[in-house]
């Protein structure tokens, strides 16, 4: 079959047609939303228990990075996220995901610059960037205060 | 039990996570891109008072987000700066989302060392 360049690339569009937008969002706010709601569940469980509600939160969030980084060890959550994208990716269970991932896949290079280093290929720059805004957000805050 | 918490973080935290969804599929942003754009965002949107209101309607449909790391950053410090003054500046963030970062770090690296290589099937 003699195919020019052109005619090449329509036919990989018709052979391979991104999922259209809404199908994505639809995914993504059905698997998101039950995450939230599992979270949800887990703050109230936190909260009858007698926690506050800061405290609870900060229970929530340790007990969903958990979760994450279970699913993920378990090679479970990157079946979820093959659907749900976005989804998977905005909770906090999916910044678990990002640790864990590359921390696993680069195990065999070692404990040091292999798992531990690796463990900080994303959660660094989120680390960096998000203690960065608070501390200018600190900092604001102070200068208002004195004016 | 109330039912009402549990369809608000599904509303809520779903259709963040479908907006984010509209601008991975419109920009190609990695996701590191989106975590951090994220977690900035959260610091920003509560340092001008406009998250709390969301945490209070949702509640974990606000916290779980990765949204929900730069509010518990900024509301940190907001906290110290209150107590302590500039050295609040400093300390809050951190404090503030202590619980998350300590579980995401020994998490990771636990369950890390415990995985398992992917079989090739």
């Amino acid at each position: 079959m003699n195919l020019d360049k052109e005619q090449y690339q329509q036919m990989l569009q018709q052979k391979s047609p991104n999922s259209p937008l809404w199908k994505d969002c639809l995914k993504a706010f059905l698997i998101g939303g039950l995450i939230c709601m599992v979270g949800q569940g887990v703050s109230s469980f936190y909260k009858a228990r007698g926690l506050s509600v800061a405290d609870s939160a900060a229970a929530t969030s340790i007990t969903m990075v958990f979760i994450g980084a279970l699913l993920t060890c378990l090679h479970l959550y990157e079946k979820i996220a093959k659907h749900a994208g976005a989804g998977t990716i905005v909770p906090i269970t999916g910044f678990a995901n990002a640790i864990v991932s590359p921390a696993m896949e680069f195990k065999s290079e070692g404990l040091v610059l292999g798992l531990g280093a690796k463990l900080f290929a994303i959660a660094g720059p989120v680390l960096v960037y998000g203690i960065s805004a608070s501390v200018i957000y600190g900092l604001i805050l102070v200068i208002m205060q004195g004016a | 039990m109330n039912w009402m918490d549990y369809f608000n973080a599904f509303w809520v935290g779903g259709l963040i996570c479908a907006i984010c969804q509209i601008v991975i599929d419109k920009t190609k942003l990695t996701p590191a891109r989106i975590l951090v754009t994220l977690v900035v965002l959260g610091v920003i949107l509560q340092g001008f008072g406009l998250y709390q209101p969301v945490v209070d309607y949702a509640g974990a449909g606000a916290t779980v987000p990765l949204l929900g790391f730069g509010y518990s950053l900024a509301k940190g410090v907001a906290k110290a700066v209150a107590e302590q003054g500039l050295l609040g500046a400093f300390t809050g963030g951190v404090t503030g989302a202590a619980g998350g970062i300590a579980a995401a770090i020994v998490f990771g690296c636990l369950f890390a060392l415990l995985s398992k290589p992917k079989s090739k099937s």
